[in-house]
């Protein structure tokens, strides 16, 4: 056996039997290895990109750590994109990348990249392999350190050489699952006394708190708290139950921006306080005495000071919780929060918060939606009314435009039984458009809605509210391609709707094709995302339209 | 709250902290760690690594300059690197630090005796005669080094090199555990937390 058959079999022994990846002159020997695993089932992507959100896809959609793999030098800094996403979502992917053999690393050889070099910032850790022998350790090392803890990127970088090297050791078992840390009882005791007298508490959920779903609802009941889940969290709490507050920050909804304000006790599950959720940071929950549960310490008090510091797993923190549970009536503030939810955004017919609302309306709450960047993501987010974890997959801390469609393709293939939409910008769709391949390779029967306002519709929403409408650089219409012929290019179904009254049956053709489709939405581009707190603003300075916000400038 | 995006400024003021950083023997431990220093913004007033008694365990020690948010998530985050064993704060306990400096003092035939007098107060030894320079190695805390700088000042320094400050905990306790590479990882430490307040 060689260093790569070892990789591989190492991979099977993991249960990882689907990979992302593109061959190349640094990974021909794992490629050749390949060949004589057919338990393996490898998807050949047309970018790295594609292969690295592909396999963010996968791991968002199931828990299990997704793998990609790519060539040395350019295959490897493909790959950065993706690895940075994982990184500030973390989400749990190993990259598997090849690289020069080891007598010429350092020598600029053709197509050597530093690429543990340049990951260093962008993974929880990365590793140059420099004999045979370490490789399985090694793999098995990485994928228990990307679904520990805090999950997150991992990268191996082996040489080529290293693969055609015989292998003689021992293949490593699999680690068992880390135990999960559980919070200390003196801190969850201070915060159950204070949330004991709270007469305006609300829960808020992230993205850490995703295994933690069915603890995170008994908790919010048995305390009757109201419960925001963040862009990340989205889906942790059943949207649309009694007490659910919506999402909360830039493009939040009325009702979580403004409990936050309120609130008089505010507990944070699993999230880190982004710039985007908090707005000015100074004026975050101003009147509220902040417990912050997380596992990862270095979150806590980092940007926003936790009065009451709770170090340790989501979910065990939540049944904590749950046990020690007081019922808070607190009717005042309950009947608040109902007015404040009235406060929502009509979307008028025929825009792209109409079209996105269609779109969601047809989802059961098994299917996955992804998104990508922009006004769309932010609309679906606003929109879509999530019932389970793991259902929603965007591009969060980095915000990554191009995430979305491979990201979709990963899910899909992790769940056959489920299905994968995946809602896009005209903008963002076409760069990891080329992916279009993959699904025809594998007939994936993920559903593409690309939302076209011939825009770049987020940043031209900013060039019209604080930069005079000047509309610098971000006027797509001109020349984007007609995306039903690049679909049927590629041999995919595709449909149009250019109005309201077109959308309800482009959408009955595309989502009932048999096999991957794309649905055009094309739409005005003159409606901006609203609510919206402006960038540097308070979330007390929340603006409900275009108008609003015009005349606060 | 330290200096973000949005203006909030700092509260406690910045000083100097001492912590020392146990890691792993591996290829770009140094790199991983000033990398986080620099990505994060953190300022490192100097760094000094050594291997210990233990094979495939170095320690640093370092001082940062910043306000106590800035030391605490310096902490974290060097805790959260695979890397790291563990890292010690030393604001926690009492400990002896030491920095090495050596120092050419340019002399004439006049001025000779006393750079040597000067240097015999501050139990500097000699380890370069020249004609025209002496070179001294001399050890202490931080405040005596630069005491004895000042004073060579006068006659001329041709050049000087400081190792940067090194630092151990008073008392018997090791920090180093002896087992590396446990089976769970070296991350079996709690992080401090800062006391209450409500």
């Amino acid at each position: 056996m060689n260093g790569a058959q070892a990789l591989w079999q190492t991979l099977i022994n993991h249960n990882i039997t689907t990979v992302f990846g593109y061959p190349g002159g640094a990974v021909i020997p794992l490629y050749d290895a390949l060949t004589g695993f057919p338990e393996m089932r490898h998807i050949l992507v047309r970018h790295e990109q594609g292969a690295s959100h592909a396999a963010e896809g996968w791991a968002k959609a199931t828990g299990e750590v997704g793998v990609c793999i790519a060539t040395s030098g350019p295959g490897a800094t493909n790959l950065v994109t993706g690895l940075t996403d994982a990184m500030m979502d973390s989400v749990p992917i190993v990259a598997i990348t090849g690289n020069v053999p080891r007598a010429l690393i350092g020598t600029d050889a053709f197509q050597e990249a530093d690429i543990t070099g340049i990951t260093m910032p962008i993974t929880k850790h990365n590793y140059l392999v420099r004999s045979a022998n370490d490789l399985p350790r090694v793999l098995a090392e990485a994928i228990r350190l990307a679904r520990s803890g805090r999950p997150g990127p991992v990268l191996v970088d082996v040489p080529k050489d290293v693969q055609l090297e015989l292998f003689t050791g021992e293949l490593t078992a699999p680690h068992a699952r880390p135990e999960l840390p559980a919070p200390a009882e003196p801190a969850i005791q201070k915060a159950i006394e204070v949330l004991k007298k709270a007469q305006r508490p609300i829960l808020m959920v992230g993205g850490g708190a995703m295994d933690a779903s069915k603890e995170i609802i008994e908790f919010a009941r048995a305390w009757n708290l109201p419960v925001i889940t963040t862009l990340m969290g989205l889906g942790i709490f059943p949207a649309g139950d009694p007490l659910w507050l919506g999402m909360p920050g830039m493009h939040g909804s009325v009702a979580a921006n403004r409990a936050i304000t309120n609130a008089d006790v505010l507990i944070g599950v699993g999230l880190r306080f982004d710039d985007r959720v908090t707005g000015k940071v100074s004026r975050f929950a101003k009147n509220a005495t902040i417990i912050h549960v997380d596992i990862d310490a270095a979150e806590i008090s980092k940007l926003v000071h936790a009065h009451i510091p709770v170090r340790g797993d989501a979910g065990k923190a939540a049944r904590y919780f749950s046990e020690h549970a007081t019922y808070l009536e607190n009717k005042e503030w309950h009947d608040k929060l109902q007015e404040w939810k009235e406060r929502y955004v009509r979307h008028p017919v025929w825009s792209a918060g109409y079209a996105i609302k269609k779109i969601v309306d047809q989802l059961t709450e098994d299917d996955i939606l992804s998104t990508d960047v922009g006004q769309h993501q932010m609309l679906a987010a606003q929109l879509a009314r999530f019932q389970k974890p793991r259902r929603w997959l965007t591009s969060g801390g980095l915000g990554t435009m191009g995430f979305g469609f491979p990201a979709a393709i990963g899910s899909a293939l992790a769940d056959p039984g489920v299905r994968s939409v995946v809602i896009a910008g005209d903008g963002g769709f076409q760069m990891t458009a080329q992916e279009l391949s993959t699904l025809i390779k594998y007939r994936i029967p993920v559903k593409i809605a690309v939302i076209n306002n011939s825009f770049l519709g987020m940043v031209r929403q900013w060039q019209e509210l604080f930069h005079e409408n000047r509309y610098s650089e971000v006027y797509l219409g001109d020349s984007n391609p007609d995306f039903i012929k690049l679909a049927d290019a590629y041999g995919i179904h595709a449909v149009r709707a250019t109005n309201g009254e077109e959308m309800d049956s482009a959408i009955e053709a595309w989502l009932n094709h048999d096999g991957p489709s794309l649905l055009e939405a094309v739409v005005p581009n003159e409606h901006g995302v609203f609510p919206m707190v402006p960038a540097g603003a308070s979330l007390e300075e929340m603006v409900e339209t275009h108008e609003e916000a015009k005349q606060k400038q | 709250m330290s200096a973000n995006l949005y203006g909030d400024t700092t509260s406690s003021p910045n000083k100097d902290h001492i912590i020392s950083v146990i890691v792993r023997d591996e290829p770009r431990v140094l790199t991983r760690i000033t990398s986080m220093f620099a990505r994060r913004g953190f300022n490192i007033k100097s760094l000094s690594v050594g291997t210990t008694e233990n094979p495939g365990v170095s320690r640093m020690t370092i001082v940062v300059g910043g306000d106590d948010n800035i030391l605490q998530q310096a902490i974290r985050q060097l805790e959260k690197l695979i890397d790291v064993i563990k890292v010690l704060d030393h604001r926690e306990e009492k400990f002896v630090d030491r920095e090495l400096v050596l120092v050419k003092v340019s002399i004439t035939p006049e001025t000779r005796v006393e750079v040597r007098h000067i240097a015999e107060d501050f139990r500097a030894r000699i380890v370069d005669v020249g004609r025209y320079a002496l070179m001294f190695e001399v050890t202490g805390d931080e405040g005596k080094i630069t005491a004895f700088i000042e004073q060579m000042r006068p006659f001329g320094i041709i050049e000087t090199m400081r190792t940067g400050r090194v630092a151990l905990s008073r008392g018997s306790n090791a920090d180093i555990p002896a087992q590396v590479y446990t089976e769970n990882g070296s991350k079996s430490l709690e992080p401090v937390l800062g006391d209450v307040e409500i």
